[in-house]
């Protein structure tokens, strides 16, 4: 007698521990084994195109820094180099090694916050523990610089929006000295563990073609053995000037690609040691007096910076009419801003490409055949956060 | 090709008559092209051994309300290869159907979803054309610019009837769009007076 067996459908998520936030991600089970995965996203959708379209230039940025909320400044770099583009304004290289340090920042911020959680999901917990103080300390130098830990809104076009306060470089410079430990400490923890190994080794692996055509970009593309980083092959700001090698991997895996993120943020944080090396006294915006606006102490004496800082901050700076896409290479993978404007002072749109939404895309393609137990790992290795995703 | 001006003359001489303007702009090219000849264009892009364009970074609309052929459809390109960046587009009008490319890149899928359900253009043979960003039962199409910043319903949990409901959307103070329009070149009423005095005289 044959019996006929139903596949079942569960619902992984909006509310799991493992989703990386509100997931809601439909699996076919056949047994253990995932037949398809459908992920529903849009449960943290916020319309931020739709919200950037109705506010100026310089109102746009908070929304940057909700859309991978482990790494703003990474997004309002994109933002501030597409204006600055139209603009043909230079940034004065005080202010681009600043925004560098920042960058690093974040991708080590967001390297912790994936590495550690990743772990998590495979069942271990202390990783997490030890990585969080290190993000603890550095989100307190991103309030520091910005008055914020986690919403910056420090980046401006032009440069950024203050100098740095006294005694913070010589802070950052002392973190770099005791961090590769910390690094190494999670090595220890996690590279040679044999339970580690075995949920992750040759789990949801990527060949290099598939990897070009699911438009992934990052550490996804990197794990897989592309050698591709835009801060190499697309140079912005002051990355040009700084040597750091780009990790690659080889099998494509989630194990490789947490052997990625590893080594980049030990590469991270020598990129923050030569910029704090390289840099020196000057100004840190642009000194058109029609895009930054003016030293508080000015306004009270010049009649030209309080009719300046008046106009910035009712009208804000108008952009000729253009279109423009530019890509920085966000911790995620490549995060690019594609801005049309009018000649007015707000964006007619702005078109936010988000590495994790073509990530999670391929979901389906990623955990075929894989057991539910896998479901999580590969999850984790997509390094997804929704606030991007979603938008 | 590494070159610019080399790549867009092979993409000329190449495509011909299946495009209509190409552009070198920001280091990157802009090519125009028609709806009809958007799928032979792309896999030329892709296939082409001087062009190798073979990741599909976005695709996106770009709303007009006031033109005739309301939507630009925007496809962005990279070359690994040749560490290029390409864009295409093509005007298409309100309730065109237009290709969809997930034929030859897996990852239009969810991208033209997204282009469904925030500007409401049809893709032909595309395999699971679904809302994606907005709510279950979502009405309209966020990113037109006819539709309004606040949206037409609001949600919230009714005591009554005891579950999430559905309701237009009431606000206690509009949503104020100021004119900050240089005083110095004074606002729009007396610059539309100044011109009608203008005439008069």
């Amino acid at each position: 007698m044959t019996k006929k067996i139903k596949n079942l459908n569960l619902n992984f998520g909006p509310q799991h521990p493992a989703a990386h936030g509100v997931l809601r991600l439909i699996l076919e089970l056949d047994g253990e084994v995932v037949e398809k995965a459908d992920p529903h996203i849009g449960l943290l959708h916020r319309g931020t195109e739709k919200l950037i379209e109705n506010k100026t230039y310089m109102q746009a940025v908070p929304y940057f820094d909700r859309l991978d909320y482990v790494a703003p400044m990474n997004q309002e770099h994109a933002f501030a180099l597409a204006i600055e583009k139209i603009l043909k304004i230079d940034v004065p290289i005080r202010a681009q090694y600043i925004r560098v340090i920042f960058c690093e920042i974040g991708r080590i911020l967001s390297h912790i916050l994936n590495v550690t959680t990743q772990a998590l999901d495979v069942g271990a917990l202390t990783p997490s523990l030890w990585g969080f103080e290190e993000r603890e300390t550095l989100m307190t130098f991103y309030e520091r610089a910005s008055g914020s830990r986690l919403h910056a809104n420090y980046f401006r076009a032009g440069g950024v929006h203050q100098d740095l306060p006294k005694g913070l470089e010589e802070d950052i410079a002392k973190f770099c000295e005791t961090f590769p430990k910390i690094i190494n400490d999670l090595e220890s923890l996690l590279t040679d563990n044999r339970i580690f190994k075995q949920r992750n080794v040759d789990i949801g692996v990527v060949t290099k073609e598939d990897a070009l055509d699911y438009s992934f970009s990052g550490v996804m593309i990197r794990g897989s053995g592309v050698p591709w980083d835009l801060r190499k092959s697309q140079p912005y700001d002051c990355y040009e000037s700084l040597e750091f090698k780009i990790p690659v991997g080889k099998n494509g895996d989630c194990y490789d690609r947490y052997l990625c993120r590893i080594e980049e943020m030990k590469e991270s944080v020598s990129i923050i040691k030569q910029c704090l090396a390289k840099m020196e006294k000057g100004p840190i915006k642009s000194l058109d007096g029609k895009i930054s606006p003016p030293p508080k102490a000015e306004i009270k004496q010049s009649m030209e910076a309080l009719i300046h800082h008046f106009k910035l901050f009712t009208e804000g700076y108008r952009v000729p009419k253009d279109e423009i896409y530019t890509a920085v290479e966000a911790p995620k993978g490549e995060f690019g801003v594609y801005l049309i404007s009018d000649g007015s002072s707000k964006p007619y749109k702005c078109k936010i490409r988000a590495p994790g939404f073509s990530h999670l895309q391929s979901m389906d393609y990623l955990i075929k055949g894989h057991m539910l137990a896998d479901v999580p790992a590969v999850l984790g290795s997509l390094d997804i956060v929704f606030g991007e995703v979603d938008r | 090709m590494k070159n610019l001006e080399d790549l867009e003359k092979k993409i000329n001489s190449e495509l011909t008559t299946k495009i209509n303007n190409t552009e070198i702009k920001h280091n990157q090219i802009y090519i125009e092209t028609d709806k009809e000849d958007i799928i032979d264009v792309v896999i030329f892009l892709k296939t082409n051994q001087y062009t190798k364009f073979r990741q599909l970074i976005d695709i996106t609309v770009v709303d007009y309300p006031e033109q005739n052929q309301r939507f630009e459809v925007v496809y962005l390109f990279l070359s690994h290869e040749f560490n290029q960046r390409l864009i295409v587009k093509y005007l298409i009008a309100e309730n065109e159907v237009i290709p969809s490319l997930t034929s030859i890149f897996p990852s239009a899928n969810w991208m033209e979803r997204e282009v469904f359900d925030m500007y409401g253009i049809s893709f032909k043979d595309h395999p699971d054309l679904r809302r994606i960003l907005t709510d279950y039962g979502f009405e309209g199409h966020p990113l037109r610019k006819d539709f309004p910043l606040t949206g037409h319903s609001e949600v919230r949990y009714s005591e009554d009837q005891k579950k999430v409901i559905s309701e237009p959307v009431k606000l206690e103070q509009n949503y104020r769009n100021f004119d900050y329009e240089s005083p110095w070149e004074g606002t729009k009423y007396i610059k539309e007076e100044i011109e009608n005095n203008d005439k008069k005289n």
